[in-house]
Parts: C-alpha cells; structure tokens; sequence
C-alpha cells in the first residue's frame, strides 16, 4: 500500500473510479487484419490497453532442432514497448515477459490443431503499446482473433480476461489503479464452452471469493467472445447469402 | 438437411447436430459437427463445408503447382512451392536422363517450374515430378502470387472465370494450385491480366464477378484502342 493518511477508495458513489460497474468490462475495440505482411493480424483495445498481435505460418522452423515430427509448434512472443508504461520499460525479455509469452502460448496451443502441420511452426508475436493492467488477457483475445485471421485450424477462439479484489469486494477486469493497489488479480482463458486454458492468480482470496472471481471472470469472457466473434463476422458479412453467387466450387479442370 | 446459406463462420461455431453432415473444414466432437476454420459455410449435396478466407498452401498428390527451384543437393532440386513444405524433385523424375554433374544445366537455382506433385508422405516430404508433356520449365511470360485459397475463384466454376480471362486477354494463363499463376502473352496483355488477377484476389467472396471483370475488361481495352 502507498504511504498515504486516508485511506485509499476504490468506490465512489457505488460505482468504480472510472465509472464501472463491479461487474462491467471496460470498452473493447477490435481491428482484424491491420497488418500488410502477417499471415493474420489484429488489433486490440481494451480500456487504456492498446495491444498488437501478429501471426505467422504455418512456416518452416528454424532453428531446425526445435521441429517436431508430427506436430506443429506453436511459439508466443509477448513484448511490451518501452514507452507502454509510465517509467521507461527496459527494451527486451525479462523474466515477467517470459512468463507471460509461456502461460499465454499454454493458453491458445490446446486449440489449435498442430496435427495438421507437422514439421512447422506457427508464431504469434503479441507487441503491447500502452499497458493498463490485464496487457496478458487483451495479449491472448487478439492472438486468437489473429490466429483465425491467418487461417489456422483451431477447435474455438479463446477468450481472456481477470478478475480482481479491491476494497474487499471482487470486481471485474480491474484497471491499473485496482490492480496496483487491489488485493488480488485473477486472469483466466476460456473456450466458449466453458473449459479453462489459463487460470493465473496474484493476492489473497477466499475459496469464496475466488469462486465468485472466477464466475465474473468467465461471464467476462463469454461477453469478449462475443466481440470477438463479430469482429471477424463483420468483416465478410457483407458476402453472406448471396443467392446468385458465383462462388467457385474448387473441382474445376484447369 | 435443409439447405443452408452461405455464411462467414469463426472456428467453433456450431454447423450441424448430424455427424454424418461433417465436410472440410469442420470437426466432430459429442455427435456435433463444428467449423475447423474461419471462412464461408456452405451445404454441399449432404455436406457442410468450410471454405477458408485465409491459409497456407498444403500441398497434397496429383496437384499442379509453380515451383522456384532454390538448391540442388545430391541428385535432387529442391523445389520451393509457396508452402511451409518445400518440394523435391529427383533427377530421375526428369523425362530424359541426365547426369548429376549437369544438373544445373537443366533447372537452375532461380528457375521456375511447372510441376506436379507426386506424393507427400506423413512427414511431409514432398515429391514432385515434371515427366509430363505439359510440365517443365518457364522461359516467357510472368508468375503471379496469390492467396491459394482464392484460387477456386480464379479458376471459376467449370472453369468460366479462367477462360473467360484466356479468351478476353488473348494470353495464356495457368493457375497453380499453390496461388502463383503463370501469364503469356504480349507486353500489354499480360500487364492487364496481372492487374486483373490481383482484383479478383481482392473481390473474390464478392457476388457477380465474372460478370464484373468481363466489364472490367472490355472498358480497359476500349480505353487502349
């Protein structure tokens, strides 16, 4: 806690400091296919979190020894920019981003169907331009937008997003002033039917409390999937039930 | 089943309750068939597929492809095929015999092919093959890269997007299964085709196209005469 005399507020007038509902979501804007060279792309907002992710393949592994006979890997690189935070980020991996990159990569590669690719890598870089607490759920909802984007077989999209405790109440997608000065901050990934891919948790809770985080949580994620989903449905809408389409049917001799 | 539109899925997205429906690009868990892949659903006959919008190019036997040859190693080119797996073709798939030492004299490093893949094994090894009469090297015209899963789009159904291009713009075209597509044809012609190529990528989920491009066409060349 800061040295200060009163004590600190997470509440005003039953709402919370940025005018949120305990169990409300911040804003959430979603780019698809903002990049030129990626094989899919993303772009993510979420409250002040500004996120870009990018995937490749699948491709050839280099290095070689890292290729798997029957399977594809998949390698998650999550990196925040220097100036993302308020003090100056040493530029690089460290041991946090590192953590993040392998719990994040756990978090999507049950999902995706390697089997399909064996011998190749598909890569999925995740750059954080503006951090706001939550950088690794808003990091894991744009890979997998981005992951469909490139075309990659997947069983789902997965969705992401924390829960927290401040003033000894739990509360949904804490910001950075909650999550700095809250009790405790649980992140998770789900599919849409409900199996957990990510369940992280920092701070104290009750088994209570902790059920009752993980409840927000999951309802947190089931409304992300749902702009994640319309982020990639509106895309194309504009082709759907076209009676006298012309759409190819691929048996053609050339 | 009834028949179902056209329409753009995202992986999960529940298709069909009967397994027996399960086409490409779906998967089948608990007795229910759900999109593999992100894309445009469709029923077709029983099935219900899932075209992608994006991908790489897998390859897979009896395809025809344009390959860069990138290096020769023992007696094999290896081929890259726009894919995540490069091709090889033995020296004895060649349709006269030739020896090692004068590999490079028929495909060299930088040369472009039109090949066939012959097999691909579990570990991906791709073979390819050129003892065909219609194979083998590129010395004219230009290669063109598209997205391979716009490639039936290119094509056309039976083939009336393909040869509506061939009979409008008086050249020769080749569509690759891996997306690079081979042009002939005089300087002008083949400038426009490239150009043209490169809009259907573009408006391929679009509806009417052929009949756009033929517009398309027929303007742009009424504007060089």
């Amino acid at each position: 806690m800061i040295g200060m005399d009163e004590k600190l507020s997470f509440f005003k007038n039953g709402v919370r400091l940025d005018g949120r509902q305990p169990d409300e979501l911040r804003p959430i804007k979603i780019e698809v296919g903002v990049l030129e060279r990626a094989d899919g792309s993303c772009y993510m907002e979420m409250g002040d979190n500004k996120v870009i992710a990018a995937v490749y393949g699948p491709r050839e592994v280099h290095p070689r020894h890292l290729q798997e006979a029957t399977r594809a890997i998949v390698r998650y690189r999550y990196n925040m920019a220097s100036f993302s935070v308020e003090e100056r980020k040493r530029p690089g991996p460290d041991r946090r981003s590192n953590e993040v990159s392998k719990v994040s990569k756990e978090a999507l590669e049950p999902v995706i169907l390697t089997s399909y690719f064996p011998k190749s890598v598909v890569d999925i870089f995740v750059e954080v331009l503006q951090a706001d607490a939550g950088t690794r759920t808003v990091g894991i909802n744009a890979a997998s937008v981005a992951l469909a984007d490139a075309g990659i077989p997947m069983k789902c999209l997965i969705s992401s997003c924390a829960a927290g405790k401040v003033d000894g109440e739990v509360v949904l997608d804490p910001m950075k002033f909650e999550d700095n000065f809250g009790e405790a901050d649980v992140p998770i990934a789900m599919t849409p039917n409900g199996d957990i891919t990510l369940l992280q948790m920092d701070g104290r809770l009750t088994t209570e409390e902790f059920r009752k985080a993980l409840e927000m949580a999951k309802t947190g994620c089931e409304q992300i999937y749902e702009i994640q989903r319309k982020a990639l449905v509106d895309r194309y809408s504009h082709m759907e039930d076209s009676e006298s389409c012309d759409e190819a049917v691929a048996e053609g001799e050339i | 089943m009834d028949r179902m539109e056209r329409k753009v899925v995202v992986p999960g997205d529940l298709l069909s309750d009967d397994p027996k429906n399960a086409g490409e690009g779906t998967y089948v868990k608990d007795g229910k068939v759900s999109s593999l892949l992100y894309g445009m659903a469709s029923s077709y006959k029983d099935k219900v597929r899932v075209i992608p919008l994006a991908g790489k190019y897998v390859p897979s036997p009896g395809d025809t492809v344009i390959g860069t040859v990138q290096d020769i190693i023992f007696s094999n080119w290896i081929v890259n095929i726009n894919s995540p797996y490069d091709g090889l073709l033995h020296i004895s798939e060649l349709p006269r015999k030739i020896e090692m030492n004068e590999m490079s004299k028929y495909l060299r490093i930088g040369s472009s092919v039109m090949i066939r893949v012959k097999d691909v094994d579990s570990t991906m090894k791709v073979e390819l093959t050129i003892n065909d009469r219609r194979l083998g090297t590129l010395t004219r015209g230009r290669v063109a890269e598209i997205s391979p899963t716009r490639v039936p789009r290119l094509i056309g159904k039976g083939g009336s997007m393909i040869n509506m291009l061939k009979k409008e713009l008086n050249c020769n075209i080749f569509v690759g299964q891996n997306g690079r597509i081979w042009v002939d044809g005089n300087d002008d012609d083949m400038d426009l085709a490239l150009k043209t190529i490169l809009i259907i990528e573009k408006e391929a989920h679009t509806t009417g196209l052929t009949d756009r491009i033929l517009e398309f066409l027929r303007a742009e060349k009424e504007a060089r005469s």
